[in-house]
């Protein structure tokens, strides 16, 4: 607005690159700011070995943002990752029990628990109608049960390297960049399918629909269903790769998984990301996941207790969450 | 119009389930089970069980009913256990004192919720998550473990009797009958049920539907600080974990919405969830007595509530998201 109303030359001049910067959402400045500052704390971390760790330890959230973002875009929630990335890293250590040769089987079988855990949820909020949010409140719940239920209540075997791999082993001699972590190649593959199944497909632009007007979307020919479904199957998928992931490079315990819904769901919010549905976009999604990653590893290099951690967390939620619903009232 | 509703109506059949529970429970563990289920102990216990969940799942009802959430309760009840334990230290003429300061951090927490959904518009979920967060990062950096102590005397909140009666049971169905009084014979609670029906058309016919939410959040602020009161007058002391580790946030919301209040608010009341956490304590008990594996109670529990509320969910004409 301050820009329209003065035309000296100067300002007509740069008026539109300025109305190109104000464009950027805002979470790049944040993203790009944090690494700086954490550049400016640790002088290694531009070098690609360690941005490319960061990068690694970020990528299970990152992934989880990207599934969460596909339901909340509907307008929906998905609470059972954190417990379904729990069930993934037990069921793997019990599956494989340290046995390379199962690993193959081990992780389709736990694909396909994720696809089963996905549909039901679909098919509950389609058919059942009940509220994600139960829903997926009722699969938290269950799936730990059934976590702790299938490993005796204690972290039991163990997986083996070829698990394990995706989570901790790098591609060696990439040029210019040294070793790059598997988990970062994976990560920029999801990053890249997601970005286009959301704003590329009839399937993301009919997700969007969903969110924004289910009854519309109805009146349009909208398979709501199919929709949700599938929308849900990309989440449990995403916690299963997460599950993989985490496995590799943390290990089996008993609460790997634990707290990751919510992680997700406040990176969906950061990047802009609507609860209600309707709106949301997959790059700014990664970008606030990244962001929180960020911030944590900042927050640890200036020397913040780790409890502190959950309290900083609590205020750059509502912070965001804020700065959005002013936004968006303010475009109203 | 709610006082016009026939008793037929007013005994939700979520009872009926509760009965069916219980029976079941009767059946399974005079079948396969250990110790007697018919006892006027075993329902005494049963009850005393469901008297910390109870009473947030009680407060909880009101911010469902008006169309929010506190996701922040758990937190709460820890902040509020660590301080009255910590403010007392085992010191009979503290513990006025610390009662009421253990209150205003209610209220403020309450307030607090309330102002950041109402003024900032934040979404529920996201605001009460956030400032969950908040308390629990302050919480554990101040403290570690246990802290101080709360007075035998205190001690009496949790296990005294009344007759034959567990005191915290009949606490409890006091602040039952207090909450269903205040939801369908007051101004407040009927403006309660019309913002969270619909909260524009409440503003249209002159409810101020930012204080009644305000409202509900300070309530269920209150009662969660009842119930850590009730639980560290249990433990003897607080520790920053008493509430996480309940999971008073997501068992307190299903078990509002396993006793029939929908989560889009508008509809319900604390009967059905009085019922909800009975179901809950006596699915606990019944677990325990036929030494099944604790962790597939906990698969039960989630499908139940998922079950329960398709019961409800499927009847409605309304679609979910």
């Amino acid at each position: 607005m301050a820009l329209s109303t003065r035309t000296t030359p100067f300002t007509r001049v740069l008026r539109k690159p300025l109305k190109m910067v104000a464009a950027i959402p805002a979470i790049y400045f944040i993203l790009a700011a944090l690494l700086i500052w954490i550049s400016f704390e640790n002088p290694n971390f531009p070098q690609p070995e360690v941005f490319l760790a960061f990068l690694r330890r970020a990528t299970p959230l990152l992934i989880l943002a990207a599934g969460q973002l596909f339901v909340i875009v509907t307008g929906g929630f998905d609470l059972s990752v954190g417990s379904l990335i729990t069930l993934t890293v037990l069921g793997g250590a019990l599956l494989t029990d340290g046995n390379a040769d199962r690993t193959p089987l081990a992780i389709v079988t736990l694909y396909l628990i994720g696809l089963g855990v996905g549909i039901f949820n679909g098919l509950v909020v389609s058919y059942l109608r009940v509220s994600s949010f139960i829903t997926t409140l009722g699969m938290l719940i269950a799936l730990k049960g059934a976590a702790l239920l299938w490993s005796g209540g204690a972290p039991a075997g163990y997986l083996p390297d070829n698990f394990r791999i995706f989570g901790r082993q790098n591609l060696e001699g990439v040029p210019y960049l040294g070793k790059v972590p598997y988990a970062v190649i994976i990560l920029v593959v999801y990053s890249l399918v997601a970005t286009y199944l959301l704003h590329g497909t009839n399937f993301g632009k009919k997700a969007l629909a969903v969110g924004d007007n289910p009854r519309a979307a109805a009146l349009s020919g909208i398979a709501i269903p199919r929709i949700r479904i599938a929308v849900f199957v990309l989440s449990s998928i995403s916690a299963v790769t997460a599950g993989i992931l985490l496995g590799g490079f943390a290990g089996v315990s008993m609460n790997v998984g634990d707290g990751y819904e919510l992680e997700a769901i406040a990176a969906v919010v950061l990047g802009g990301a609507m609860l209600m549905g309707g709106k949301g976009s997959m790059p700014t999604a990664i970008a606030g996941a990244l962001s929180l990653r960020a911030l944590f590893t900042l927050l640890n290099l200036l020397g913040l207790p780790s409890p502190y951690r959950a309290a900083v967390q609590g205020l750059i939620i509502i912070g965001a969450a804020a700065y959005a619903a002013f936004r968006s009232q303010s475009e109203s | 119009m709610k006082l016009s509703v026939p008793l037929r109506r007013r005994i939700p059949s979520i009872y009926i389930v509760l009965l069916l529970f219980y029976l079941a429970g009767w059946v399974l563990v005079s079948l396969f089970g250990r110790g007697t289920w018919l006892s006027g102990t075993n329902l005494s216990n049963m009850a005393v069980r469901s008297v910390a969940l109870g009473i947030v799942a009680i407060g909880q009802t009101f911010t469902i009913l008006v169309g929010s959430l506190d996701l922040s309760v758990a937190y709460l009840i820890s902040v509020v256990a660590v301080m009255a334990s910590y403010l007392m230290q085992g010191d009979p003429d503290k513990v006025p004192q610390a009662i009421l300061i253990v209150f205003g951090i209610g209220v403020g927490v309450g307030l607090a919720n309330g102002l950041i959904i109402t003024k900032l518009r934040l979404n529920a979920f996201i605001a009460t998550v956030g400032t969950g967060l908040l308390m629990q990062g302050v919480l554990n950096a101040s403290f570690e473990n246990f802290a101080g102590a709360v007075p035998a005397s205190f001690q009496d909140f949790a296990y005294g009797k009344l007759g034959p009666f567990p005191a915290p049971v009949l606490l409890l169905l006091l602040i039952a009958a207090l909450a269903a009084f205040v939801l369908e014979r007051t101004r407040f609670g009927a403006h309660l049920y019309a913002v969270g029906g619909n909260r524009s058309t409440a503003r249209l016919s002159g409810v101020r539907t930012d204080r009644v939410i305000i409202a509900a959040h300070v309530i269920a602020s209150l009662m969660a600080t009842i119930s850590g009161l009730f639980i560290v007058s249990r433990l003897r002391a607080g520790a920053p974990w008493v509430g996480p580790d309940g999971a008073y946030d997501i068992e307190s919301v299903a078990a509002v919405v396993v006793g029939g209040t929908a989560l889009s608010g508008g509809r319900g009341g604390v009967g059905g969830t009085l019922a909800g956490v009975f179901i809950f304590s006596v699915l606990d008990t019944m677990f325990n007595q036929l030494g099944i594996d604790p962790y597939l109670k906990q698969v039960f529990r989630g499908l139940i509530i998922i079950a329960a509320v398709a019961s409800y969910s499927v009847r409605s004409r309304e679609t979910a998201a």
